[in-house]
């Protein structure tokens, strides 16, 4: 068992590097797909608490279905069907032949579409936690939108939103161990690789494990300092 | 789109419906067992706690389909576990699919729990000392439904988040909505009808429950009145 | 083409859509391209497997690649999740399959195959310790031939009677026993051919049925802890070995591939590279 464990290193036999660049692979699309979640959660949460109602309609049903379907389906079906739609569009614009879309774009585009669903409420609770006085105070004050937004709306729900958002990206890292069907080749999809190829499913699955906990304890850490700093840049603001 | 051949997918699917509802079922009731037993091992003693913690970290903080593989594929490469009195149960996909699921459970439904408990106001529970109650009867009466309306909101989710999860319980054989919606796809080829069907037939149940858990919010929120409710009845 | 409104419009929102994905999406073609991608599963030994620098290793990657010298094109392996793979295919992300995939009508109505590069032929693997003993061994049963067929069917099932057996789903083994042997056995299905292997070997189901090719290697991989036993069976569905899988537009690759592989098939090499891996021949006769 012991001898095993050179497997896991990075030497000639071992398969540490490999796993070392899936890992960053992991965190890579996991990071897009977050990115992109906060896109869609923010243009949702606006629109959710003061667009128009045809695009407040959309972005609930978006919210419904996202948050209604299991994450491998959504990205069954974004896989399946993703390639279809891009082909169908770019015909439209003249393009001929299928359309490819790499396995990680594929990937962070359908974790993204399901973090966004769940950033849509984290947003749209921060906001509506901001007392509405201040609201109120900025725009008698004469702010523009985009000034209220910069200099009242962002900073005092960011730090409400930060632990929700930290829960959002903690859950964009695991749904990303579902993408192997992209093709991609993350930590997920590395460990059974190995797995198969080596024959010792239980020393690779631990490794999986271990390798997602630090990942996701390392980014929490970043998250909770965010956190920490943000609360104490408040502090003097609610003093005064 | 093929009417017939929608028409012939839905009871296939649906008839994979009962597996999904019982592994949800037995692994929120699986789930919630363990979850009390964290809790009382929390309250119990700091290395109790730390264990407690450590559960937590070990299941949030990985992905469920890679505990669903280790528990599913790692027993196997052990000959004293395939030889000990465990295996005829390890041996069964369900049962390994279920402990997974059930241990994952436990961990988020435990941290819901311990938020839901330290949310009974302090001036309640004053309260309750102040007018005899005994500590079990304050726990009963007092702080666990405090806790319960408390943690329901959360709770909900979790459910929802659980009946969602029952779909990796594919990748080890079970035949669940999606196993069969995944074995349909192999036979013939035609992924976006057969697994949008499954979709609708998921987004159907996660939007009863929570319909049911905001009906049951709703009836016990605080400022329903609820002597007069009952005695209108 | 003359600059209409519309053209242009067309043209410059096709172009804001390039720039935008330039890099995520790249169009495919239909004549042989430049690099010819095929993908493979990387975690079924021997046929193909990774090594820890990264390589994908085994028969098929070395047949492979004596196809790629033979017909002068540029052929690359790339790994790619079974669940996937066929979409995959379809989709155009690559430009072949090559996994021990075994030619079935249902799959040639999706995609095209090369000709066979494995005996089509089925049968039963068990565990050598505490397994189902299964009759007929080394006996091969053609399909057509119904006085044949009847009693080893009524055998096997008297000997598989209350066992679970192990199949990958949507296979010609698993019509097999859906049409043979459903009353007196248990099926349970499998995504990918490697993981009923596993399950054989962790002993959660009694026997499985593969391909006479994949059975091979099995035994291979478990170092003579599964043994092969019972009828073998070919003709009809089961006969048809595996193969590479194409797009059905893709004449031209199919036809340089064809060739190669004939030609391997024919002056021995195949052979070869299936004594090499597999210590036995698992390849059509020539």
């Amino acid at each position: 068992m012991w001898d095993d464990l050179t497997l896991l290193g990075f030497g000639a036999m071992g398969w540490g590097h490999a796993l070392f660049t899936a890992a960053t692979t992991t965190v890579a699309v996991s990071a897009c797909a977050f990115a992109l979640g906060l896109a869609i959660g923010t243009l949702c949460a606006w629109a959710k608490l003061s667009g128009p109602a045809p695009l407040r309609r959309l972005a609930e049903v978006y919210g419904v279905v996202l948050r209604g379907i299991p994450d491998l389906l959504v990205i069954y079906l974004f896989y399946f069907g993703g390639r279809q739609v891009a082909t169908t569009v770019a015909g439209l614009f003249g393009h001929h032949g299928p359309v490819e879309i790499s396995g990680f774009a594929a990937g962070a585009i359908a974790i993204g579409l399901i973090s966004g669903a769940g950033q849509t409420e984290v947003l749209r609770g921060a906001y509506q936690a901001i007392s509405p006085g201040t609201l109120e105070a900025a725009k008698v004050g004469g702010m523009t939108r985009w000034t209220m937004f910069r200099r009242i709306i962002a900073p005092q729900a960011l730090p409400t939103a930060l632990p929700g958002l930290n829960n959002q990206w903690q859950s964009a890292i695991k749904e990303s161990a579902l993408v192997s069907v992209t093709g991609l080749v993350e930590t997920m999809r590395e460990v059974g690789i190995a797995a198969g190829s080596t024959e010792l499913p239980f020393l690779f699955y631990a490794a999986g494990i271990v390798i997602y906990l630090i990942i996701t304890s390392l980014s929490g850490l970043v998250f909770r300092t965010a956190e920490w700093r943000a609360m104490r840049s408040q502090m003097p603001a609610r003093a005064r | 789109m093929d009417i017939h051949f929608l028409l012939g997918l839905i009871p296939t699917l649906l008839s994979g419906l009962p597996l999904t509802l019982e592994l949800t079922v037995f692994s929120l009731l699986g789930g919630g067992v363990i979850a009390l037993l964290l809790n009382g091992l929390r309250a119990g003693s700091i290395v109790g706690a730390r264990v407690a913690d450590f559960y937590v970290f070990l299941f949030r903080g990985s992905p469920l389909l890679l505990q669903i593989f280790l528990i599913y594929y790692a027993p196997g490469q052990f000959s004293f576990i395939r030889h000990s009195f465990v295996w005829p149960f390890l041996r069964e996909p369900y049962v390994c699919a279920l402990l997974a699921l059930m241990l994952n459970d436990a961990a988020y439904t435990s941290e819901i729990i311990r938020a839901g408990l330290r949310a009974a106001p302090r001036g309640a529970i004053e309260a309750a000392v102040v007018g005899g109650m005994s500590p079990l009867t304050r726990l009963r009466r007092v702080i666990l439904p405090l806790a319960f309306r408390q943690a329901l909101p959360a709770y909900g989710i979790e459910i929802t988040g659980m009946l969602k999860s029952t779909s990796l319980a594919s990748v080890v054989t079970l035949m669940d909505v999606t196993g069969i919606a995944s074995a349909e796809v192999s036979q013939t080829y035609r992924a976006i009808e057969v697994f949008l069907t499954a979709a609708v037939i998921y987004l159907v149940l996660v939007t009863l429950v929570t319909y049911g858990v905001q009906r049951l919010e709703g009836w016990l929120s605080p400022t329903r009145t609820p002597l007069s409710a009952r005695s209108a009845a | 083409m003359s600059l209409t409104r519309s053209n242009f419009l067309r043209a410059s929102l096709l172009g804001a859509a390039g720039l935008a994905t330039g890099p995520f999406i790249r169009a495919a073609r239909a004549a042989i391209p430049a690099v010819v991608h095929i993908a493979t599963e990387a975690a079924f030994p021997p046929f193909n497997m990774q090594s820890p620098d990264g390589k994908i290793i085994g028969f098929e990657p070395d047949m492979v690649a004596e196809i790629a010298r033979r017909s002068r094109l540029n052929c690359v392996m790339v790994s790619q999740a079974w669940d996937g793979m066929i979409a995959g295919l379809t989709g155009g992300k690559y430009e072949a399959v090559c996994d021990s995939i075994s030619i079935t009508p249902k799959r040639e109505q999706v995609i095209a195959f090369t000709v066979p590069y494995t005996t089509g032929s089925s049968g039963f693997a068990v565990m050598k310790d505490g397994g189902p003993v299964l009759p007929g061994n080394g006996t091969q049963i053609v399909l057509d031939d119904d006085a044949a067929t009847k009693p080893a069917v009524a055998a096997l099932a008297k000997a598989l009677s209350g066992k679970i057996l192990g199949v990958q789903v949507a296979t010609i083994q698993n019509d097999f026993l859906t049409k043979y042997l459903k009353d007196s056995i248990t099926i349970r299905t499998y995504a990918s051919g490697p993981d009923v292997y596993l399950d054989l070997t962790n002993g959660r189901i009694d026997a499985l049925m593969a391909s006479s090719t994949n059975i091979a290697a099995f035994v291979k991989r478990s170092k003579g802890d599964m043994i092969r036993t019972g009828f073998t069976f070919t003709g009809g569905v089961l006969g048809l070995g595996s193969a590479i899988g194409l797009r059905q537009d893709e004449v031209e690759l199919k036809a340089a591939f064809d060739t190669a592989l004939t030609g391997m098939i024919k002056d021995g090499t195949l052979r070869g590279l299936s004594m090499k891996w597999f210590g036995t021949d698992i390849t059509p006769a020539a």
